[in-house]
């Protein structure tokens, strides 16, 4: 795989349902189109809660991977 | 968003003023916005009890059948740094369309001033008023 440029990291990790998907929210509005933001996360809901909201706004959703003790998100804004 | 002519939206009858109450109003609040949703939330009596700056100035309580399990829920909050429920509201409000409302029968039968109120309501609204918006919501619940 290809190594994936972060423009933008939000860490998260520590916050609760809905937390990391607010400042998700909050970090790609503050973005430009094409911008690639990570999301560190170690809520639970993050995993079903942040692919549905990417899929509804429309950005893309890069990838999720399991890291140690934590999830990460990457997603790309692309509108 | 998409083009959609109207938004989706949330009502929530706040009525409830125990901790273990709010935070659920707080929460689905939050995941409403984020999810693109218009929120409306009408406050009546223990729940705008609750929204009174004296109030929120104190340690929130919890529903009597749970009582003994105040001490362990409150460490857990506390520990986990879960922000308070209106501050978790107040992020809903900067982030989307969140209206508050205090109902004007608990309003006026306790004969409440608006200074004395958090500055997140948004205004004293009717039964009448908040049904006929309520009306339009694709989901609306009591807590």
């Amino acid at each position: 795989m290809s190594e994936i440029k972060v423009d933008r990291v939000v860490d998260a990790r520590g916050s609760h349902c809905p937390g990391p998907l607010m400042e998700l929210i909050k970090t790609i509005r503050n973005a430009k189109i094409g911008e690639v933001i990570a999301v560190y996360s170690t809520d639970s809901g993050s995993k079903t809660d942040i692919p549905r909201w990417v899929e509804k706004a429309g950005h893309q959703l890069i990838g999720v991977y399991e890291r140690e003790g934590y999830t990460e998100f990457i997603v790309k804004k692309v509108k | 968003m998409n083009g959609q002519v109207k938004k989706e939206k949330l009502s929530i009858i706040a009525f409830s003023g125990t901790v273990d109450k709010l935070y659920p109003v707080a929460i689905l609040a939050s995941g409403a916005t984020a999810m693109g949703m218009d929120v409306e939330i009408f406050l009546t009596f223990w729940g705008l009890n609750a929204f009174r700056k004296d109030q929120l100035n104190k340690p929130g309580k919890i529903s009597k059948d749970f009582e003994e399990m105040a001490p362990l829920v409150m460490n857990v909050f506390k520990a986990k740094n879960v922000p308070h429920w209106i501050e978790m509201l107040r992020q809903a409000k900067e982030l989307g369309n969140v209206k508050i409302y205090a109902c004007a029968m608990t309003y006026d039968l306790f004969q409440m001033k608006k200074e004395e109120l958090s500055e997140l309501i948004d205004g004293v609204v009717g039964v009448g008023e908040f049904l006929e918006k309520a009306k339009e919501s694709s989901i609306t619940l009591f807590i």
